[in-house]
């Protein structure tokens, strides 16, 4: 196990830093000046910034020193951001995108969970046919629909009781999470929905469950016992991935519901050719997805006894 | 497996328990603002982005300055109609050579402290360091030694700035510079506390507690990309004639639809800068919608570099004869707010006792398909072409931007039978693409960086780096050189107006049109300022209303 998780974590290290590089060599090669303005800069006072940002060194000068730091865990200052390290701005708003993206998976997931197994249950039926038609909607329509309406309903709700019960926008308290939660991990649950269907069908017609039916265990002891542990193993193995997936791509979510998470920071960084926080989010966001890779395959083992038995097998 | 199973269900149960804990706790928090209260005078508001430098010495953003602008105060400030008076200085002399302020005693800073003249010595010094890497350090420029001193050739003691005593400012100019009070209201000569920055060091000016405020409000709070709250400054000279005891910034979102939600939904006061499509709603529940031109002017610019034809004034003439500004503005872009423009100056602008467009009327193209074409066909003979060959026109990638390329593209088809490439790039890269020269047309803009018609007259000096098309004039110079020195209004004014007319004469430029902000504004709010130039909008001057019913 020990020897299973040091390979892995090496392996993590070099694909942290081949993201980095691939990153730093993207983001120089894209056209477009960083620090260019609606106004142009007088020659001097573009020495003295560049001066201030290291940009007057040769690229692959840059490269070391930003490799270097980054040995160190400091990404620099911020272009946009003037007084604000990149390190501050990762520190304060990747919370903020993380609480928000728990919450978005623990709605996708129990949802996806619980649709996906009707579905399973009511194959060829009506509620299947409703179920997986809304899946479709939900998997097609861009996420920034679903956010649109999601703060219209708020208001509508909020006309409808006659008080701002739900907040329109803005962050700080649960019920501020609620329905951007909701809109975000909408994608997520359809997508583990299908999931979910299929790998919930393909259980129903294995062996043990013929077995157990044979036995004349319960139906309901045999979907809870059987079933439904069985066929949640491939959902586990999405959920890093997605965890990923769901903190990083809040971006339109956190833009129309006014949520200071990081994903903001991140798109709005590369539209301003903002180096050092491309680097600082790029670089960390290719960590954390690393590690929750990791962490699902190590929780895989736990979940499925198999794997754990054919290990100490071998 | 007994013990297994209710170890699990302990653990569950303290799970629940601890969830449904911790969500009454936070349900029981209010989780909205409002919009505006008469009782505790307060306000919310929400901006469009993170304000990213409230560091007055390198602070460049419009988002930034309207923080600023309430919370920090300099030699000069404006009154509610947007006229220069005494701020932290109460009286002021400006001369050819030089200016004297004297420092009004009382203004304090919000730690109590008297606000002295070493205070705005520090800070100009400051701005112009090298290591400070200002952006809008040229601005201080016409004090002496300030180029040299900004270039590293001297140290930054040497600047033509010097207090007398703590109450009087002797500033030394190298030059006229009669536009200099303006610029004593501008957030890059405001004043630091040495004493202060030195305590911060790199972090002055990152959060609330790192700030020093001279403005009638200081920031209690500031969680970044969240929030600001800022409350009336105890210390502030003049804060008896401040109203507002609170402004509230709750909401940072880039989402019209979303500020126009929250106004809906009366947690802000005012949604600025909003778009058409957010206005439907606003429309059918019957809100008064208003508008204020911003100072941009936009245009298209011609490059007048070596190879290309738009160097070929016949060819310009032609492109202005046939462009009508108005079809564009209400029939193309349709944006409720902007106007027509028919000159590099905005339409509010002032002159010497009037508006500027009043006592110096810009001159309208006659629009003339005809004419055109006898223009283009001489520019065909003098460039010796059977057929003039497409021209790129630069746009970036604004709505605007793509549907003023797209209407040019076919009006010059089918008015002068003139092929047109239309380059869309990213605003970054768009400038890029103008700065390389790399277009024969652009779509362009301008916005003012100070209060002056200066800012907007000397673009197209033949040295000034925003004059991206290279157009180059003597005669242009020689009257951007009298606007810039003489102290003379009339004499400016007349000079700005002979620019206005080789503008015209040379088509330098085609003015397209002036861009008009849309916003919707509590009707019980009253007092809101509204600035083309520096922080906007502002709210030193708001007063709430009472309710309806409500004895004054």
């Amino acid at each position: 196990m020990i020897e299973f998780i040091l390979k892995r974590l090496l392996s993590g290290v070099i694909t942290i830093w081949f993201i980095a590089t691939a990153t730093f060599v993207g983001m120089h090669m894209v056209p477009g000046d960083p620090l260019a303005n609606a106004k142009a800069m007088k020659p001097e006072i573009r020495r003295n910034i560049e001066a201030r940002y290291g940009l007057d060194k040769p690229v692959w000068h840059q490269y070391g020193i930003f490799m270097g730091n980054m040995l160190k865990g400091d990404f620099g200052i911020s272009f946009t951001q003037k007084n604000r390290h990149v390190n501050d701005i990762i520190r304060e708003h990747f919370p903020v995108s993380a609480l928000l993206g728990v919450m978005a998976l623990v709605i996708a997931t129990a949802g996806g969970i619980v649709w996906g197994a009707l579905t399973a249950v009511y194959r060829d039926r009506w509620p299947d046919g409703v179920i997986m038609f809304l899946v479709v909607i939900a998997v097609s329509v861009p996420s920034f629909v679903f956010a649109m309406l999601g703060q219209l309903g708020i208001l509508a709700f909020n006309d409808l009781v006659g008080a701002s019960l739900l907040p329109v926008a803005g962050w700080g308290t649960f019920s501020h999470m609620l329905v951007p939660a909701l809109v975000l991990g909408l994608g997520t649950m359809a997508y583990l929905t299908r999931l979910m269907r299929s790998s919930m069908l393909e259980v129903t017609s294995a062996d043990y469950i013929r077995t157990a039916r044979a036995k004349g265990v319960s139906p309901l002891r045999i979907f809870f016992k059987h079933q439904l542990r069985n066929a949640i193993l491939p959902v586990i193995t999405v959920l890093g991935p997605s965890i990923a997936a769901i903190t990083t791509g809040g971006f339109v979510v956190e833009l129309v519901f006014a949520i200071p998470g990081l994903g903001r920071y991140f798109v709005q960084a590369v539209q301003q050719l903002d180096y050092t926080v491309i680097m600082g989010t790029t670089v960390f966001y290719g960590a954390f997805l690393v590690v929750m890779v990791l962490v699902v395959d190590i929780l895989y083992g736990f979940i499925d006894p198999r794997i754990r038995v054919a290990k100490s097998a071998a | 497996m007994t013990t297994m199973i209710t170890t699990q269900h302990r653990l569950t149960l303290v799970a629940l328990a601890a969830l449904i804990l911790t969500s009454l706790t936070l349900l029981s928090v209010p989780a909205h603002a409002i919009g505006l209260d008469y009782e505790s005078r307060s306000i919310s508001h929400a901006i469009r982005q993170e304000p990213p430098d409230l560091n007055t010495t390198t602070s460049t953003d419009t988002t930034s300055s309207m923080v600023l602008d309430h919370v920090m105060e300099g030699l000069l400030a404006y009154d509610r109609d947007n006229n220069l008076i005494g701020g932290v200085a109460e009286r002021w002399e400006l001369r050819d050579d030089g200016a004297t302020f004297w420092i009004r005693k009382g203004a304090k800073w919000s730690d109590g402290s008297q606000i002295t003249a070493h205070d705005f010595v520090f800070a100009w010094r400051k701005v112009l360091e090298p290591a400070n890497a200002s952006e809008y350090a040229f601005i201080l420029f016409p004090i002496l030694n300030a180029q040299a001193i900004n270039e590293g050739k001297m140290p930054s003691h040497q600047l033509g700035v010097r207090a007398v005593d703590d109450y009087t400012l002797e500033v030394t100019l190298f030059q006229p510079c009669p536009y200099f009070l303006g610029l004593t209201a501008f957030s890059v000569l405001f004043p630091v506390k040495e004493s202060f920055y030195q305590s911060r060091g790199e972090r002055f000016a990152a959060d609330a507690e790192d700030m020093l405020y001279s403005g009638p409000y200081i920031i209690t709070e500031w969680v970044h990309g969240a929030s600001i709250k800022m409350e009336k400054n105890p210390h502030y000279w003049r804060k008896d004639e401040i109203w507002l005891e609170r402004i509230d910034i709750p909401y940072i979102t880039e989402d019209a639809n979303a500020r126009m939600n929250l106004y809906r939904d009366n947690n802000i006061a005012l949604a600025d800068e909003l778009v058409a499509e957010s206005l439907q709603g606003a429309l059918q529940e019957r809100m008064q919608i208003k508008t204020f031109l911003d100072g941009a002017v936009f245009f298209i610019e011609f490059n007048f570099r070596d190879q290309h034809v738009t160097r070929n004034h016949n060819l310009r003439k032609a492109i202005q004869s046939v462009f009508n500004t108005d079809d564009l503005v209400y029939k193309v872009l349709g944006n409720p707010g902007s106007y027509p423009a028919y000159s590099l100056y905005p339409r509010w602008i002032k002159g010497v006792n009037d508006l500027y467009k009043r006592e110096y009327p810009p001159i309208k193209p006659q629009l003339n398909a005809e004419r055109g074409r006898q223009y283009l066909e001489a520019a065909r003979k003098e460039l010796g072409v059977d057929r003039i060959p497409p021209l790129t026109l630069l746009a970036d990638d604004s709505p605007n931007g793509q549907k003023t390329a797209e209407y040019l593209q076919t009006l010059l088809k089918q008015n002068l039978d003139l092929d047109i490439r239309v380059d869309v790039q990213i605003f970054k890269q768009r400038l890029a693409k103008m700065t390389a020269g790399q277009f024969d047309m652009v779509v362009s803009g301008w916005g003012p960086d100070y209060d002056d018609l200066l800012t907007y007259g000397d673009l197209f000096l033949s040295h000034n780096l925003n004059n991206r098309g290279r157009y180059k004039s003597d005669e242009y110079d020689r009257w951007v050189g009298v606007a810039q020195s003489s102290l003379d209004t009339r004499e400016r004014m007349d000079a700005f107006n002979e620019l206005q007319k080789i503008m015209f004469r040379d088509v330098v430029i085609v003015p397209l049109y002036e861009r008009g902000k849309i916003f919707v504004q509590h009707p019980r709010l009253k007092g809101v300022v509204r600035r083309a130039v520096g922080g906007d909008p502002n709210f030193n001057f708001a007063t709430i209303e009472p309710p309806a019913g409500t004895a004054r």
